[in-house]
């Protein structure tokens, strides 16, 4: 509902006038019919080039507490269709946990889950963050939401010991998948100890339907052991600095998205992956080995600004969603194209397709090997 | 040793509160007190550290001779303490000195655990406790130069803080804090001073101003730690070495701390003045 006309580059002081009466007129329409609406809402975001100055204009009605959930699953939709306060209780324990198979790791965690828990809420909400640092925390945290238009991100106003609490508000004014991290000093090594996380701002309308959601986070560890070798990890700063990981992983450990733990799918649905990249300093080629993502929300904007895309960047501190059809049944190979992390050092997951097969899409002529 | 100077600094005039300590017909009881406590503590001589943010010109913070205890101060030593003032009891501490963690993990006001529980490093106490039980014993809390000072000897050397070993061994202490032994935790670094890294972090007397102190450092900004240098990337504009992690979290705690603040993982030790030769 743009009140624009076209600019009168070429046009006689007569037309000019007459658009200018048109427009007044329909800028009086406007009013009569949609009352005082703001022009910030008058333009889908992504679908013009306007820079927005953005200010909470939705009612915010009611109250309700986040329902965070652990990877690989994510929170509902949201069917709401106004904005409401959510009140989201993040705690952060530090505590070890399974990096690889007799290998520990004294993660640091949002949530106590690696990575830490998905948060989701509407575009317009009004966000009251909790933060508590576990009593058993060694050192004090605190939470940068890249969500947040706001000093820090949130970290300027959270810095919690342990015991302690810090309570934060936000608007979500701006939709799209964001990552939030802990930024206590000394920020590389909270991230490196497996500080961060996603939220989801649902653009008011929501997504599109799909069948399934996951949420799939990529990360790096640097210990003092070699990839494998047994125990409980410290933190390597050398390797960290030189930006050599000892590990790439999804979802916090090697084999967190494989065997009994392979993201599901069935033959006929779609999907979307909500894939984030914690770094601290590797930026991931993710790529789903067998498909093709059919939509790609670059950097996990609110456009579909790309389709039929074999690999995508997700930056470290961002984000990519991912959406693909399901035609063919198998194992699907996530993994980061930068491919001596996946075969090496961690970087791969499993989404296992089943369903009847579909020759017309795939089938094997000769070879050593059939398919499905 | 034998001639402690007792004058207690009182640095900060917002903590005047505490200051009975200060009374000068209070110094000469104190004084055997402190000869007394005199073995518990190490000499520190006159020298010098790299601080994590240093005044604009210089690298490096000279130090005068101070003693400081060889023990972090534990829970047998503060039950002492509030057994001989009471206000400094929990339930009985003022809440401006004190927020609602004080002593809470004791099993009572005057019970601090069995013989393991009273051998661990006190914490949950607010640095005006800290401060007040240091006036106590005729002491005071080390000055974050001080403390970083002292902090950065090994058992070899008076300075191994730029020793990339050191440095990951601090990390590994500091990561390990939880899982600790109630005592046999930490090294005693060579000036004779043990478990400074790794078993609690400790109050120190400025402990919120050493950021305030260098504002020219950065364009005068003149905000405290909080606003300027303790989150997200920023915190290494203007370190002297930004690979210096272990210094990073240690000034980080202090910064997430307010006087009134008791925590878990907070304790403290003393210091004390030694004459001028």
């Amino acid at each position: 509902m743009s009140l624009h006309v076209d600019r009168p580059r070429s046009h006689t002081l007569s037309q000019s006038l007459l658009a200018l009466l048109v427009a007044i007129i329909a800028l009086l329409l406007t009013f009569t019919v949609a009352g005082c609406s703001r022009i910030a809402d008058a333009a889908p975001a992504g679908e013009h080039d306007v820079v927005p100055v953005r200010a909470p204009s939705e009612k915010i009605v009611g109250e309700e507490v986040a329902v965070l959930t652990e990877a690989p699953n994510v929170p509902a939709a949201i069917t709401r269709k106004h904005a409401t306060k959510v009140i989201v209780n993040l705690d952060v324990i530090e505590k070890p946990m399974r990096l690889a198979d007799g290998v520990e790791y004294t993660m640091w965690t949002f949530g106590g889950t690696m990575p830490g828990r998905f948060i989701r809420v509407r575009e317009g909400d009004q966000v009251e963050l909790h933060l508590k640092n576990h009593h058993t925390s060694t050192v004090p945290h605190n939470i940068d939401l890249h969500a947040v238009t706001g000093p820090g991100g949130g970290a300027k106003n959270s810095l919690t010991m342990p015991g302690g609490e810090s309570v934060f508000t936000f608007s979500a004014l701006n939709p799209g998948l964001y990552v939030y991290h802990c930024a206590t000093s000394p920020v590389p090594m909270h991230i490196a100890n497996g500080m961060y996380g996603m939220i989801l701002v649902e653009p008011k309308g929501g997504l599109p339907k799909v069948d399934r959601e996951y949420y799939v986070m990529q990360s790096e560890f640097y210990t003092t052991g070699k990839f494998g070798e047994k125990g409980l990890q410290a933190l390597d700063m050398e390797k960290g600095v030189a930006e050599q990981p000892t590990y790439v992983v999804f979802n916090g450990a090697v084999g967190a998205l494989t065997g009994d733990k392979a993201l599901q799918g069935k033959v006929g649905e779609r999907v979307r992956l909500f894939v984030g990249n914690g770094g601290p300093n590797l930026v991931s080629s993710f790529h789903v080995i067998g498909e093709v993502f059919d939509n790609v929300y670059t950097e996990g904007g609110t456009t579909a600004a790309q389709h039929n895309v074999q690999t995508t960047l997700v930056p470290a501190g961002g984000s990519a969603i991912v959406e693909f059809g399901l035609e063919k049944p198998g194992d699907l190979i996530l993994v980061d194209h930068s491919i001596f992390r996946a075969f090496n050092k961690g970087a791969l997951g499993v989404m296992t397709v089943t369903g009847e097969d579909n020759p017309n899409v795939f089938a094997s002529i000769k070879g050593i090997a059939g398919t499905h | 040793m034998r001639s402690l100077r007792l004058a207690i600094l009182i640095l900060l005039a917002f903590a005047a509160q505490a200051s009975a300590a200060a009374r000068p017909s209070a110094r000469t009881e104190r004084t055997g007190k402190a000869r007394a406590a005199a073995s518990r503590m190490a000499m520190i001589p006159a020298g010098s550290y790299r601080p994590l943010y240093a005044p604009v010109g210089t690298s490096r913070i000279r130090v005068a001779a101070f003693a400081l205890d060889r023990e972090p101060v534990t829970r047998a030593d503060f039950l002492a303490f509030v057994s001989r003032q009471p206000s400094w009891q929990r339930g009985r501490v003022r809440s401006v000195f004190a927020d609602a963690g004080y002593l809470a993990d004791w099993r009572g006001v005057l019970d601090a655990g069995d013989a393991d529980g009273l051998r661990r490093p006190v914490t949950q106490v607010s640095w005006f406790a800290a401060r007040a039980y240091c006036a106590s014993v005729g002491k005071r809390l080390p000055t974050v130069d001080e403390w970083e000072y002292a902090a950065a000897a090994n058992e070899r050397s008076s300075d191994a803080s730029g020793d990339p070993a050191f440095r990951a061994r601090l990390l590994a202490l500091y990561g390990g804090m939880r899982r600790s032994a109630s005592d046999a935790r930490g090294f005693v670094n060579v000036h004779g001073v043990r478990a400074l890294h790794g078993q609690v972090w400790e109050w120190t007397l400025d402990f919120n101003s050493v950021v305030l102190d260098d504002d020219s450092r950065t364009t005068g900004s003149g905000a405290d730690a909080r606003d300027r240098h303790l989150y997200c990337a920023s915190s290494a504009i203007g370190a002297t070495d930004p690979s210096d992690y272990p210094a990073f979290l240690r000034y980080a705690v202090r910064a997430g701390l307010g006087a009134r603040s008791t925590t878990s993982t907070v304790g403290f030790r003393c210091a004390a003045d030694v004459p001028v030769s």
